[in-house]
């Protein structure tokens, strides 16, 4: 029996669960770091995250009589990256209930895979955040001399709060290192970087978003810099909060950003600006969810607005 | 070729873009082309080109021999079609092409003696003298009706009849003839085996459609995989002007539009055609099948077919009648192994599924490939994630997905946004999409669908 199908007849062979693990592998030295940092409940953070995010997909295709999806894994990265992004602190029912307004709400709800409008991490964080401010903002940064436990930690602000509302700046080796304040996986910009730079070197991530990202927030804070008497540098910009780790592993979640080559610049820098002009103008010290959830909602637009030019140019229409 | 030659021709020898499949062409390069013993019968289809279906011209039960027309048509855009065995006629019938046409066809069942076979067959085809020098005392419109004849389309599978392409248009001059020997497609090495064993035609044929074309120059472009075909076809060109050079191995390298970039560094403009920018592309099968009609007056009744693949017994490249049954060459090739899953009219990556071996192969079948159970396997289907992947693989630049997704919503104004009909349907960005989506499929049928306005 011949099997007939249309061509091609042959693929490069790379599935989506290959694209996820992937982002996994990438996002192994920010999760890494945040446990070396913060501590086993760093991890337990994560892991809540991990399995309720692909408890609440199952259950959503469950209910709605679907094909299980969690084999593509792109919910346990969901997950990792809600995880991340919260503080070691927060109680296990923060990271559940974020999970659940990530998957169901975020996610399922506008399609699944593919067809959400907004970060299903983003919208989950900024849900939480919204429920449990005073959980999301309580930053403990544990002894480094010691085991890491609650009881022995240091409350202390981000280096983002401190800069902004007590005129500190940290030392860029520290913020580098991560050796500071702040969700699980934003402190330590060099391991996000790492990882980042692997997801674009396996072709797994756009670098035009990130690259556009950066600049465009080094250019705001260059200017910030040179305009006021700020204690905050480019470079405490750069490395402080979640920028980097947004550059990387938020801003270039494929379904939410555009397709084209120039639609990923335009969406890489709107979203550096707006983490700045939040950073700098807004009552809240970090800007990186809502920038990029505001980036979310214009990218049907900048996709309708640069079709590619083909080759051979454009034909009237 | 010289340094200084090698300047003059301006492309950069690639294009944008683009995939790198596995070439696999190792499994039959090196087989030496074996002409077919005469099948039995043969079934020529009447229509084996884009244009015209021609009207059978041979009454059932007719003695002939090779090379007599059995159908013909009056349109421009047409070609003839001719006996490929000398034989009895039968009453016409309809098959069914690979590609999925019903087209009328004229069986003819051999007689035990014929006129040409084996080696004399190649001789005949492709052996002998081809003398270069006598190419001046054509006329250019004496050529392009010989071509018409003759019967020879575009060989490289697009089966576009060439002497329309010879057309001479006043108000777009050709300066170029690029004859492609690029054979992009993995697996096939019909192109490749020609250039090896049958230069002279080729350079010959290719002298004869610049004259035609009143192409000024002409470029032999042959992907770098084929070091061996690129120096054979140089010192078959040495004196004659002819430049040979070498492109990169990027599929689709071969497409028309691709390689006139690489070549000339002119963008063929969308919906246009290689003459807008001063250029024809003939393929080099086509090339020799010129030569042979002008200078031999014979038209195009064989070609050669690569019958290749990991679920073929013996991967032979093999000159055949047209008109023999995929069946009768598979067979010649020692069968199927256990393992065959997919057996391909053309190659894997443009190439047609046959569902019923019991068709024949036309003047465009380049090749048959057969795959195993295990390389066709694919995923099921999922949804897009975006991830651009077809945008960084389409030579075209266009955005494959999107307009995928709007054949499949059948929202036409979308598609057109989308640039639809510019596709060229090559297969990259099926080939490297994780979701497996059945882009070209989606994006041929969208083009079915849109509305003419």
């Amino acid at each position: 029996m011949l099997s007939v199908a249309p061509g091609p007849h042959i693929s490069a062979a790379r599935s989506m669960r290959r694209v996820m693990i992937d982002v996994l592998i990438a996002l192994t030295p920010a999760a890494a770091m945040g446990i070396y940092v913060f501590g086993w409940r760093a991890g337990m953070q994560m892991g809540v995250c991990v399995v309720s995010c692909m408890f609440f997909e199952a259950l959503f295709q469950k209910l709605r009589k679907r094909p299980q999806t969690i084999g593509d894994l792109s919910a346990a990265v969901t997950g990792i990256i809600l995880g991340l992004s919260i503080p070691w602190t927060a109680p296990w029912y923060v990271g559940f209930i974020g999970s659940a307004a990530a998957i169901l709400i975020a996610k399922m709800l506008f399609g699944g895979l593919g067809s959400n409008i907004f970060n299903p991490a983003m919208a989950g964080r900024a849900f939480v955040q919204a429920c449990f401010a005073s959980e999301m903002t309580t930053y403990l940064l544990p002894d480094k001399s010691g085991p890491l436990r609650a009881v022995e930690a240091i409350t202390q602000a981000t280096p983002l709060a401190a800069g902004k509302f007590e005129h500190v700046a940290y030392s860029l080796q520290d913020l580098a290192f991560g050796w500071v304040n702040g969700s699980v996986g934003e402190t330590g910009a060099i391991a996000c970087a790492v990882g980042g730079l692997y997801l674009i070197l396996r072709k797994s991530a756009s670098w035009r978003i990130p690259l556009g990202m950066l600049i465009a927030a080094a250019v705001v804070a260059g200017i910030n810099q040179a305009l006021t008497d700020t204690v905050m540098t480019v470079g405490h910009h750069l490395l402080a909060g979640g920028l980097v780790f947004g550059a990387f592993f938020i801003a270039t979640d494929p379904a939410t950003s555009p397709i084209s080559r120039r639609g990923r610049w335009i969406f890489g820098i709107g979203t550096g600006v707006l983490v700045m002009l939040i950073r700098l103008f807004a009552n809240v010290p970090e800007g990186v969810m809502y920038a990029v959830l505001v980036m979310n909602m214009t990218v049907p637009l900048i996709d309708r607005w640069t079709v590619p030019k083909p080759v051979g140019g454009r034909v009237k229409k | 070729m010289t340094v200084a030659e090698a300047i003059k021709i301006p492309g950069k020898r690639s294009f944008a873009r683009g995939i790198h499949p596995s070439d696999k062409k190792s499994l039959c390069a090196d087989a030496t082309i074996e002409v077919l013993p005469t099948p039995k019968s043969v079934l020529i289809p009447l229509s084996q080109h884009i244009g015209a279906p021609c009207a059978a011209t041979v009454k059932p039960k007719a003695e002939i021999t090779i090379g007599d027309v059995v159908g013909d048509s009056e349109a421009f855009v047409s070609a003839p079609v001719h006996a490929s065995v000398a034989g009895t006629t039968a009453a016409a019938t309809v098959t069914t092409l690979p590609n999925g046409q019903h087209v009328g066809a004229i069986p003819i069942t051999a007689t035990e003696t014929q006129p040409l076979a084996g080696q004399g067959l190649w001789d005949d085809t492709y052996g002998g003298d081809w003398p270069a020098d006598s190419i001046d005392s054509f006329d250019p419109k004496q050529i392009a009706q010989a071509v018409r004849t003759g019967g020879i389309v575009g060989m490289g599978g697009a089966t576009f009849p060439t002497h329309v392409k010879f057309a001479r248009n006043p108000d777009k001059p050709i300066d170029t003839l690029i004859i492609n020997g690029c054979e992009c497609e993995p697996y096939l090495t019909s192109d490749h085996r020609l250039m090896l064993e049958a230069p002279e035609p080729i350079i010959a044929g290719a002298l004869l459609s610049a004259r035609a074309a009143g192409a000024e120059r002409v470029i032999v472009a042959i992907e770098d995989n084929k070091p061996d075909a690129i120096e054979k076809m140089q010192s078959a060109a040495s004196g004659t002007g002819v430049d040979v050079i070498g492109v990169h191995t990027l599929y689709p390298m071969g497409g028309e539009k691709q390689l006139i970039v690489a070549v000339m560094a002119r963008e063929v403009p969308t919906g246009g055609l290689p003459l807008d920018v001063g250029v024809v592309v003939v393929n080099v099968a086509t090339a020799a099948a010129v030569a042979r009609a002008v200078l031999r007056g014979k038209p195009l009744t064989h070609r050669i077919i690569s019958v290749t693949g990991e679920g073929i017994a013996t991967p032979k490249n093999i000159l055949a009648p047209v008109g023999t049954s995929y069946a009768d060459i598979i067979e010649h090739c020692g069968g199927l192994t256990e393992s065959a899953c997919r057996v391909i009219s053309g190659g894997p990556m443009m190439g047609f599924a046959l569902g019923d071996l019991d068709v024949p192969v036309t003047k465009g079948t380049s090749g048959v490939v057969v795959l195993t159970d295990e390389q066709t396997h694919k995923a099921a289907e999922t949804a897009c994630v975006r991830c651009g992947r077809c945008v960084s693989a389409c030579p075209l630049g266009l955005v494959p997905t999107r307009i995928a997704l709007a054949a499949r919503n059948m929202d036409w104004e979308m598609a057109r946004r989308y640039y639809i009909t510019a596709c060229c349907e090559c297969g990259c960005c099926a080939y490297v999409c994780p979701a497996e989506i059945p882009l070209v499929q989606l994006i041929r049928a969208g083009k079915a669908g849109l509305p003419k306005d």
